[in-house]
């Protein structure tokens, strides 16, 4: 079977590139990680990939709030080679970093508000950085085409990020979300009971580890291409990564679900 | 004139967090405070434009309120900024982002505004400013508007003074020594002075400081070299006289008697290197950041970090993992304690954390493995050991430069922060220091460090380069001059890429910058070379050549900067003689006391031993996804993990690990250094070994942090020290592969306790087989490795209960033997749970994996001990705990043999129960969980 090209932009400071081409290589896929300098040089091109994995890391080292200054450079420098992407339904993923400058950039934008998008990323409630292990669950509603094979499914990954918390911009953003099915993943409560047993977190820390609204862990566009979340589901790829306990909820059918999507 | 933007978010978790410092300093009248980011604009841009940064960078449609101008105060307003030449990342990327948007030619100053709402008095004001909103040393600030300072039009700067040495008397010797903070001593001086006589001329000011950085402590580590006499008075008043070639000599002749085939390289580069598989090999490092720590915590962490990242680049490794021990003074330290010119511990432990998290985390590296002490000999001068360990495929480092090579700095910029770095930390400290020495802190740029690391994995893998090393302390002298020691070089500072206009050619040569990285490059290599930079965004300079001639030439432009002989450089320094003493206390064995459940949860409690979780998870230490055990372990992920278990990313063809622990133990050192040696090393091996590491396959580092060398008393400690490391190598059969002193940890004259580090480096066979201290199942047999004792001098408990022993546990007898059996059992798949027994003792080791696991213990003290407290808590080294299930009995006695005791049981019970005789001590689970977490001190 052909391996599909899954592009995976490095901007300076990014730094899960490694783990996310050894997850899609896993899943089936052909990563390829290529500077964004050079992207914008147009030696690679954009078009040339059936999938777009944005990793996670520091871009820029979070100067001017995390994923910023990458969202300016896909709006001003790639901004058709993201809409012709978007159009062709090819998958885009962004983890953390890459989440959040999809969010940033517009790609993942909510609901549409006076001041522009209805959602953001932002500092995490605890004010401070938090990295731990968390259980997701994969939104059985969620519109995401390419999420549907592993609709309702549980997994557990470490979160690892300052600016995680998911923000909106009014209490109807939520509904509207979840009307619209664009919430994709949300943290569940899994304690220390045994896996796949987790109900909802209900806001509470340290199953919701940021304070996210409506404990989001990561949504999708009108499209259902364009996903992002911030847990980092590539670092759960094998059974030996797992910290303890039970077997069950890797993150590889998620890379898998991608790299089927860009065949 | 500039404009003003000003961004402020609802809910930003900072505002809070001043209230929160606020109530700790007793500014109680504080009711809230707003935080305000100022983005300070130079450049004209039209008004348009300028709501398009906005909107476009600087203010997050959700959560941001901007506007121009300054706004009314809505209380006291105080604005901070970082002084002229500090990093100033955002600044940078502001100004980057700009020209995307078309503005090519702004330029950015920012500040922070905090309006301070409440009935404050101006003390109360004073206090937070210089408790905790300002550092002086790299910030300034002031009431109301704080006007920005844009670097203004410096003309070129190459004047170099000349300094006449040889009308100067010996006293003026020092006194120039002093005023120039160059750290040299007389007979240094004095050497100086004869040279240039012997050439008829006077030095020029960089000549001056490139010798007294090559000359530095730091750099030649003169006391490591000295020959020294050590009187030794036992506790029986005999009295033994020792001579010591060189304590470094002494470490190292070990190694090479010890030899490991697997050995590669020990000591002669910036890391040890030892073979990890059939392809590749492993480099560690270990440094430390105190002084810099002390004055600008965050800075001087977050350097910490870059620096010895960067140890582990310039041996062409690809870094892979962090480290980091710290010793802190007591956090709950009362204000009247605190002496002048220092920070509180508390502040300093907050800085500390964030800059080490700052730097590893944006390097992608995990932060795997560390510790935390306390003690009151740390608040004037802390310590902060950050370690990393590396990559890099075997015989892929080259360190032979030819002549003709081109000299090429890559990465950071050149600014006047971090002048004087190596000779700072070559002298004690005092409540002036911050203001003398300020230049030598710098704050870090972690993403430009990235952009080397990716630089030098594949211009290594292209074979461009033919020698490596990075810019550290002394910048461009000590590494251009260590680079070019075989041959020599001539460099031309002119092109050197500078953060502003208008340093003089002596401070471009010396400035220190975490960031920068110097390869020797044939000049067929350079065009390669330049490519990928441009590829990876990372910027570079050729500065020069090696030419043959061994000398040092420097120029700026046509301007003759240094003239030195290489050979005067690095063999000049005078060989220092220096005496040391050093007096064994009178031999007591403590008071006796009761032990109950009430001390076991003090124990628990006790700084040096509770819960670091909130420190730990602050780390990234899932980047790269090789962690296979954390620093916690167990269902609710806050158990203490003895060691961590990384596999290196792209290792995945066959089972092995490398694994990381560290020994330290104070306490020891100040009746017996020798002993805290022995110790610190036995500390760091059952660790690493409970997790699963091969005993034969372990590397050691040392780092010792003395007080200063010149004075006996110290040194003393210190030559003890050396000898217990030299006998430790030789008993574990263990080699030393890398080490660091840092000496000169003394402030206002007090040392602190003479605190050695080992940190061990070794291999995990098969990471299906790792276990910790969270395993254990009901119905597993308890096992004790290893026997106690009843000596508690330097014992976590003698402490706490002032029992007022000295006498200290013998360390085992036949180490690598005992441990040996332990990793077979392991390995051999029938230990459920294993973890070491040090602070606290049996009775804290116990608890600990009945709190890893949630699961209860029964354990009854082994036969021999006096009373049920000696039982319980004496650190007797070279012991560890095992659970196995009761059918692999007969298998745990065979692999474990006469080193082993079956000492107790778990159960499904919520309790830990210790038996002594016919008197049980119980504690409930619960309690230890909050006991240790801090939820509920005792």
């Amino acid at each position: 079977m052909t391996k599909p090209p899954v592009l995976i932009p490095h901007a300076s400071g990014t730094n899960r590139d490694l783990e996310a081409a050894q997850a899609i290589e896993a899943a089936g896929g052909d990563p390829r990680i290529v500077h964004v300098d050079v992207l914008r040089r147009g030696t690679v091109k954009w078009s040339e990939h059936a999938a777009i994995l944005l990793p996670g890391g520091f871009s820029y080292g979070d100067a001017l709030g995390a994923g910023g200054r990458l969202a300016l450079e896909l709006r001003t420098w790639f901004a058709s080679e993201l809409s012709d992407a978007v159009d062709s339904g090819r998958p885009i993923l962004g983890i953390c970093n890459g989440f959040q400058a999809l969010v940033k950039a517009g790609l993942l934008s909510g609901p549409r508000r006076p001041g522009g998008r209805g959602v953001t990323l932002t500092h995490n409630a605890g004010g401070r950085f938090e990295c731990r292990w968390v259980t997701l669950g994969v939104e059985p509603s969620c519109r995401s085409g390419w999420l549907a094979a592993i609709a309702g499914a549980v997994v557990r990954c470490p979160v690892a990020h300052g600016e995680g918390r998911i923000a909106v911009s009014d209490s109807e953003v939520v509904d509207s979300m979840t009307d619209a099915g664009l919430i994709a993943f949300r943290y569940l409560d899994s304690g220390a009971s045994p896996f796949p047993a987790a109900g909802p977190a209900f806001g509470e820390y340290p199953a919701n580890p940021n304070g996210s609204a409506a404990d989001i862990a990561g949504i999708c566009d009108a499209t259902g291409a364009v996903v992002g979340l911030m847990p980092h589901p590539e670092d759960h790829i094998f059974d030996w990564q797992r910290p303890s306990g039970d077997a069950g909820g890797s993150g590889l059918p998620l890379f898998q679900a991608f790299v089927e999507a860009a065949r | 004139m500039a404009l003003r933007i000003e961004v402020t978010a609802v809910d930003d978790p900072k505002g809070p967090r001043v209230l929160a410092a606020a109530q700790l300093l007793s500014v109680e009248r504080l009711r809230e405070c707003v935080v305000t980011r100022i983005y300070n604009i130079r450049g004209g841009p039209a008004e348009e434009q300028v709501e398009r940064l906005c909107l476009e960078l600087l203010a997050d449609p959700v959560v941001d309120c901007w506007s121009l101008g300054r706004s009314s105060p809505r209380g006291h307003a105080i604005e901070v900024a970082v002084q002229p030449g500090v990093t100033d990342a955002d600044a940078r990327e502001l100004e980057r982002g700009a020209r995307e948007l078309g503005l090519p030619d702004i330029e950015v100053t920012t500040a922070v505004r905090y309006d301070l709402i409440g009935d404050v008095s101006a003390d109360d004001i004073e206090k937070l400013v210089a408790r905790e909103l300002v550092n002086s040393t790299i910030e300034h600030w002031s009431h109301g508007v704080l006007e920005p300072e844009f670097s203004s039009a410096v003309p070129v700067d190459s004047t170099v003074d000349v300094i006449d040495l040889s009308s100067l008397d010996d006293g003026e010797l020092i006194d120039l020594s002093r005023r120039r903070v160059l750290s040299l001593d007389l007979a240094e001086m004095q050497a100086i002075r004869a040279h240039f006589r012997s050439e008829g001329r006077a030095p020029t000011d960089a000549e001056l400081e490139t010798l007294a950085q090559t000359w530095s402590e730091h750099c030649v580590h003169k006391t490591f070299r000295a020959l020294i006499g050590l009187t030794h008075r036992r506790a029986d008043g005999s009295e033994i006289v020792t001579e010591h070639d060189g304590l470094l000599a002494a470490l190292r002749a070990v190694t090479e008697e010890l030899d490991p085939w697997w050995l590669r390289s020990a000591f002669v580069d910036d890391a040890g290197i030892v073979a990890f598989d059939d392809e590749n090999d492993l480099a560690f490092k270990v440094e430390t950041h105190n002084h810099p720590s002390a004055l600008e915590p965050f800075g001087g962490a977050n350097t910490g970090v870059g620096g010895v990242v960067r140890d582990v680049i310039a041996v062409s490794a690809r870094p892979i993992a962090c480290t980091d021990v710290l010793c802190f003074g007591p956090v709950d330290l009362c204000d009247q304690d605190l002496p002048a010119g220092v920070l509180h511990p508390r502040r300093v432990r907050e800085g500390v954390v964030a800059g080490i998290a700052d730097y590893g985390n944006k390097l992608g590296l995990p932060t795997v493995n560390g510790a935390v002490l306390y003690s009151p000999g740390y608040i004037g001068n802390p310590l902060v050991y950050c370690g990393a360990l590396g990559l890099l495929p075997h015989g892929s480092h080259p360190t032979e430069a030819r002549i003709g090579d081109r000299i090429i700095s890559i990465g950071g910029r050149v600014g006047r922060d971090g002048i004087h770095g190596a000779t700072f930390s070559s002298a004690g400290m005092d409540a002036m220091t911050a203001e003398t020495v300020g230049t030598a802190v710098q704050i870090g740029d972690p993403i430009t460090e990235k952009g080397c690391i990716e630089v030098v994995e594949r211009a290594r893998d292209a074979g461009l380069y033919t020698a490596i090393t990075d810019c550290g302390a002394g910048g461009f002298s000590s590494s251009v001059g260590e680079m070019g020691e075989a041959l020599g070089v001539e460099v031309d500072l002119s092109g050197v890429l500078l953060k502003y206009p208008g340093l003089q050619p002596w401070e471009i040569w010396l400035s220190e910058a975490q960031e920068r990285i110097v390869l020797a490059v044939p000049p067929a290599g350079l065009p390669a070379l330049v490519d990928l930079c441009d590829q990876w965004d990372v910027e570079l300079t050729d500065l020069g050549e090696f030419t043959g001639d061994h000398r040092l030439v420097v120029r700026h432009g046509q301007t003759a900067v240094v003239d030195l002989s290489m050979k005067f450089l690095h063999d000049g320094v005078p060989r220092r003689r220096l005496q040391a003493e050093w007096v064994d206390p009178e031999v007591r064995s403590g008071r006796q006391a009761p032990f109950d459940g009430d001390l076991l949860l003090i124990m628990l409690a006790h700084p040096d031993v509770a819960s670091n979780e909130d420190i730990v998870r602050r780390y990234d230490h899932e980047v790269r996804g090789g962690t296979v055990v954390r620093p916690m372990v167990g269902p609710h992920a806050d158990g203490p993990a003895d060691a961590a278990v990384v596999k290196p990313l792209g290792t995945g063809g066959h089972p092995s690990a490398a694994v990381l622990s560290n020994g330290i133990c104070p306490r020891v050192g100040v009746l017996d250094p020798h002993a805290m040696a022995l110790f610190a090393i036995d500390e760091a091996v059952r660790n690493l070994v409970a997790v699963g590491g091969d005993p034969d396959r372990v590397a050691l580092l040392d780092n010792f942090c003395w007080g200063d060398p010149t004075k006996p008393d110290r040194l003393g400690g210190l030559v003890r020290a050396v000898q217990g490391c030299v006998d430790g190598a030789r008993a574990y059969a263990m080699p030393f592969i890398s080490g660091k002193d840092s000496l000169f940890n003394e402030f206002n004259g007090e040392a602190i306790p003479g605190t050695l580090l080992i940190s061990a480096l070794g291999l995990v066979p098969d990471i299906s087989r790792v276990v910790t201290s969270a395993g254990a199942r009901p119905g597993d047999d308890v096992w004790l490795v290893g026997s106690g004792s009843d000596a508690m001098g330097g014992s976590l408990i003698d402490g706490i209960l002032g029992l007022n022993a000295t006498e200290v546990p013998e360390p085992p007898g036949t180490p690598l033997l005992r441990y040996r059996a332990v990793h077979r059992a392991i390995i051999g798949g029938i230990v459920t749970s294993a973890h070491d027994c040090s602070d606290g003792g049996l009775a804290v080791a116990v608890a600990e994996m009945a709190i890893a696991s949630r699961h209860g213990f029964v354990v009854t003290a082994p036969e021999g001990s006096v009373d049920p407290l000696r039982a319980f808590a004496n650190e007797t080294p070279g012991r560890i705990l095992i659970t196995a299930a009761v059918s692999d009995r007969i298998a745990v006695r065979s692999a474990l043999g006469d080193h082993s005791a079956l000492i107790g049981d778990v159960d499904d019970t919520p309790t830990i129960r210790l038996r002594f005789g016919d008197h049980t001590t119980e504690v409930a689970i619960g309690d230890a969980v909050a006991a240790f977490k801090g939820e509920n001190r005792p």
